[in-house]
């Protein structure tokens, strides 16, 4: 290491795993439903691609956490996004595919991605 | 990448009550649940909170989890790692409420900390430097190397009014710019970190080296730039292998990385750390005979003048700091000497890290703002005394510092007002002792130690702390007289004076603080042969009430004297020329009718 820019270099590296311990996310949290029932239709890869996706992103104050039984299991996976912007935005059916899709879309972009949200899947 | 991570306390405090096992028990379940490429195990530096240890913290959620037991794991690991279900049963109270959890910071214990010297302990891995560099660690370093000169950073640290760490308040800007302009005859200069901290109670310096080891090695660096030195030492106790075995990793990192050794950031210039242990000895916390013992010789104190800012280690221009002083270099060099002292009372500008003791709720590491009474530290910071017990004093300064009583409470804690009222800020050991605590004891107690850590080089000290010694000794016994307090604090006054080193000349303020503020209680052990706390064996006795026995025979049979005597559902009593004062009959007997008086 001979400049400060090699420092900040291996800093960035890690900033987004530091991330993760700060308390105050500013607003933006992707829960992810992992009861036995998300769990069954495939949540895990979901909260994995949503979390890969976040950090390679380099995103700051996006929390990307899990929780239980939303009570519509047919429609599992299922993940709520909460930004500042738009609320609470429920999607459903959710895969590692869709959710790169909607880190990318509606958390980078701003736009809600529609065609994946409950209200047009009943 | 992890989505989720999990930190374990490594302190000796957790440590002690069982993280390894844990941090070992968390790994297996987490890889028999398949989430080892998700959740990650950090192994962090004190929280601070050591009366809840083990603790554990779970991101990005912010889950407090205290007094984990390697039972809990499984249980945390399936519902909490797998399936997002917090284990509310095992989170630190404090932080659930109605709405789910609030965040540690808002939490009594936390809320009126402020932490700079600890801010990274319990929040990176200490033994990874990725992590410390990820926090702003080494560009305080960086930053002086390449935008100031070694004239501008003494002027920055003389600015923000920070002053020495380890007890004594020298402003560390002013020791600083003595040992860079002192002496100039280009030849070597050193820099030393005193990590040898030996006060009964105080631990805070350990937690510095094992949660954050590498903002040492920073600011000894940043102070060898300053001073010229190209040479450091950090003196560190044989009895913290934590702390010991992560600076070693830390200094071999920093190595790697070329943080240590030649042409630091390509600036032409040159440091590198050696670290030495202490053998033990309380003496050597004081400059002179740290130096003198990492000399390799017998670790004895010697006069000053000459500071060691003009002839310390080999003779040489020497810089010593305290490990908290160093603690709060890099932020000051970063954040600027403004920011600095914005926080603090007048003279004494910045926080100070204290470590909670004795008879207190929240037992553990905190650091607060210079000016912060003494009433925030032990009813909100510290949860209060346990069992609703009353306050009776604060002890800080450990052997060389006094008693703080209840009429100080209010008293804003900085370095001129604790020496105002007999006490001294000291390294920041902070003993809280309540109503059962005798005062006379408390203060047989520190000189016990200080007869002991005497290092025999001065009359004073070697002779004065015995005789004093003795002198408590013989009031606790029962034996004192009026005669003997001012006896006593004739000898404290003598021994302060003619002293050679701090060691002697602070031994005797324990007596003389508590000869100050409890004077009462000196008097009934002299006069009335009693003492009133309950501790001093000697002067006490135990009896039997006669209503309240119903002559259950308990007490008759717990008694390891054979003391106790009576008949079967007939009141008992004790022969006090037999009875050796253990106390097992008090806590045996179901009726209270035990007393001890």
């Amino acid at each position: 290491m001979k400049t400060l820019a090699d420092l900040q270099a291996i800093k960035e590296n890690l900033q987004s795993q530091m991330d993760l311990r700060n308390e105050s996310h500013a607003g933006t949290r992707i829960a992810v439903g992992m009861a036995t029932c998300g769990i069954a239709a495939g949540a895990r890869p979901v909260v994995t691609a949503f979390s890969d996706s976040v950090q390679e992103h380099k995103l700051h104050g996006v929390a990307v956490t899990l929780t239980g039984c939303i009570g519509l299991c047919s429609q599992e996976p299922i993940a709520e996004v909460t930004t500042p912007k738009d609320g609470k935005v429920t999607y459903v059916k959710m895969t590692p595919e869709k959710a790169k899709r909607v880190v990318e879309e509606h958390i980078i972009g701003g736009n809600v991605v529609k065609e994946y949200t409950i209200e047009n899947n009943k | 990448m992890y989505r989720s991570q999990v930190l374990v306390c490594g302190g000796t405090g957790c440590t002690s009550s069982g993280s390894p096992a844990i941090i070992e028990r968390l790994h297996e379940e987490i890889k028999k649940n398949g989430l080892e490429n998700e959740v990650q195990v950090v192994r962090t530096g004190c929280f601070g909170l050591c009366a809840l240890g083990p603790i554990m913290i779970v991101y990005p959620e912010g889950c407090f989890y205290s007094a984990v037991k390697e039972e809990d794991i499984p249980e945390i690991v399936s519902e909490h790692l797998l399936k997002g279900r917090i284990v509310e049963r095992l989170l630190y109270q404090e932080t659930v409420t109605e709405n789910g959890i609030k965040p540690l910071n808002d939490t009594n214990f936390y809320k009126k900390q402020h932490r700079v010297a600890l801010r990274n302990c319990g929040v990176i891995n200490p033994e990874n430097i990725d992590e410390y560099i990820a926090v702003d660690g080494y560009q305080a370093l960086g930053k002086a190397l390449n935008e100031m000169t070694p004239e501008q950073v003494i002027q920055t640290i003389l600015d923000s009014g920070l002053r020495g760490r380890g007890g004594a308040g020298f402003p560390t800007g002013k020791k600083w710019q003595l040992a860079r302009t002192i002496v100039q005859d280009g030849g070597q200069k050193y820099v030393c970190c005193n990590a040898d901290e030996g006060d009964p109670g105080a631990f805070m310096d350990r937690s510095v080296l094992e949660g954050d080891p590498h903002v040492v090695i920073e600011a000894m660096a940043i102070a060898g730039y300053a001073i010229g030195a190209t040479q450091g030492y950090i003196y560190v106790r044989a009895e913290y292998p934590i702390a010991v075995q992560r600076l070693r990793i830390a200094i071999n990192q920093a190595r790697e990385y070329g943080l240590l050794g030649k042409n630091i950031f390509g600036k032409g210039f040159d440091f590198d750390l050696d670290i030495r242990l202490g053998a033990g000895a309380f003496v050597c916390g004081e400059e002179t005979a740290l130096m003198t013992s990492i000399e390799g010789k017998r670790g004895e104190p010697r006069c000053r003048p000459p500071f060691p800012a003009e002839k310390g280690l080999f003779q040489r221009p020497t810089v010593l700091n305290n490990v908290e002083t160093y603690a709060n270099i890099p932020q000051i060099i970063l954040k600027g000497a403004d920011w600095f002292s914005s926080m603090g009372t007048e003279k004494s500008k910045g926080t100070k890290v204290f470590a909670l003791g004795g008879k207190i709720n929240n037992t553990g590491l905190v650091e607060i703002p210079m000016g912060t009474t003494l009433r925030e530290i032990v009813y909100e910071i510290g949860g209060g005394i346990p069992g609703g017990k009353k306050f009776k004093a604060a002890q800080t300064g450990g052997p060389s510092g006094g008693c703080i009583p209840t009429e100080h409470l209010d008293i804003k804690i900085d370095y001129d007002n604790l020496i105002a009222i007999g006490s001294m800020m000291g390294s920041g050991g902070l003993i809280v002792m309540d109503e059962d605590n005798c005062m006379v004891d408390i203060a047989k107690f520190f000189l016990e130690f200080t007869v002991d850590e005497s290092c025999g080089k001065c009359t004073p000290c070697r002779i004065g702390t015995k005789r004093l010694y003795e002198m408590l000794h013989k009031i606790t016994s029962g034996n004192g007289t009026l005669e003997d307090l001012d006896k006593m604090e004739k000898l404290c006054y003598y021994i302060k004076n003619n002293s050679l080193c701090g060691l002697g000349q602070t031994a005797p303020n324990p007596v003389l603080s508590t000869l100050r503020y409890f004077k009462d209680e000196y008097i009934a052990h002299v006069v009335d042969k009693k003492c009133p706390a309950g501790v001093c064996t000697r002067l006490l006795q135990y009896k039997i009430i006669e209503d309240k026995c119903k002559g259950c025979t308990a007490c008759a049979r717990v008694c390891p004297a054979g003391a106790i005597s009576g008949n079967v559902k007939e009141p008992h009593s004790i022969d006090p020329a037999k009875c050796i004062k253990c106390g097992a009959c008090m806590s045996k007997c179901k009726f209270g009718a035990i007393i001890k008086e």
